[in-house]
């Protein structure tokens, strides 16, 4: 298995995600340009957070029609893990391969601090070392975080095990003081149905050494290594 | 031809640039003032003349790019001068 980090125009936190993958964890990794047209298929796709292509129109409405998602739409198809973060979850959305959308945070605010993030789906290929109900401490910063999801498919996606994080205070609870932007049932991460592209606002790539304040991230990109 | 799209939240979205600009209504004393939405305007000048083809083709384009379908309305107005 190696790693594919996409790099848009306005893309910040690809060398975080090749850092976090290739350095911390000792795995292949390559940075795809937005313009290439291929993934290979042993490889896992990472969508990394920033501001592609300005946020212009909505985060992630540009980068949707980039020639490398077309690729990832592909990757998607063939089962390959596909996993989007901040900018890259509103890319993922944005591009059909998860449901909802990231709208503009309760209090207007762009939020940056390390929030506890509870696992409510251990058995998907992000999670599976860890258990249900563990915590974790991962930093979020964005502007549009705020997940939002018609009723319907809410519960369509709590039925098939979809809401992999919630955010949730110290304790454990998802209590609305611990839901930083508003997110409809404290939703910080989901996947598809067929369990395969993931998407979340917290960025387990800036917590991976203790030097950076948590290493609680790389659990879950070791996860996604263990799978392979 | 002249084309304007104009996008706004679903009104089962929460819009809260929308509820801050009402707040800010209030505080300048015009109570008056019920739910704000706040969108986007698009004009787009467009080149041919039928227009039922380009009414197509506008709506593929707010529906596909200009508006999101899970949050986001859109209305289109075309006219031909």
């Amino acid at each position: 298995m190696k790693f594919a980090v996409l790099q848009f125009p306005g893309s910040n936190c690809d060398q975080d995600f090749l850092r976090a993958v290739r350095d911390v964890l000792g795995s292949p990794a390559r940075m795809v340009w937005h313009k290439e047209t291929e993934i290979d298929p042993e490889e896992t796709v990472l969508v990394p957070g920033g501001f592609s292509y300005g946020d212009y129109l909505r985060c992630g409405a540009i980068a949707q029609f980039s020639p490398v998602m077309n690729a990832v739409k592909v990757a998607a198809e063939r089962g390959q893990t596909i996993l989007g973060v901040c900018n890259g979850f509103q890319i993922l959305c944005e591009s059909g391969l998860l449901p909802g959308a990231l709208v503009r945070n309760r209090d207007l605010h762009f939020i940056c601090e390390t929030i506890h993030l509870r696992i409510d789906n251990s058995r998907t290929r992000l999670t599976h070392e860890l258990k249900d109900g563990d915590v974790l401490r991962i930093p979020i910063a964005h502007g549009e975080g705020n997940y939002r999801v018609d009723l319907e498919t809410l519960q369509d996606m709590e039925a098939h095990g979809q809401i992999v994080f919630r955010y949730v205070d110290h304790d454990g609870k998802d209590s609305d003081s611990a839901n930083p932007n508003g997110s409809l049932s404290n939703i910080a991460g989901i996947c598809n149905r067929s369990g395969n592209v993931f998407g979340m606002m917290p960025h387990p790539e800036r917590a991976v050494e203790d030097l950076l304040g948590s290493s609680d991230g790389l659990k879950l990109l070791k996860s996604l290594l263990s799978y392979a | 031809m002249k084309a304007v799209v104009v996008v706004t939240p679903k009104t089962t979205v929460l819009d809260p640039q929308g509820e801050a600009v009402r707040n800010a209504i209030h505080n300048l004393g015009m109570e008056c003032v019920g739910t704000t939405r706040i969108g986007k305007y698009i004009e787009m000048e467009i080149d041919g003349s039928d227009l039922d083809k380009t009414r197509d083709q506008l709506e593929e384009i707010a529906k596909d790019l200009l508006s999101n379908p899970v949050i986001e309305d859109y209305r289109i107005e075309l006219s031909a001068d």
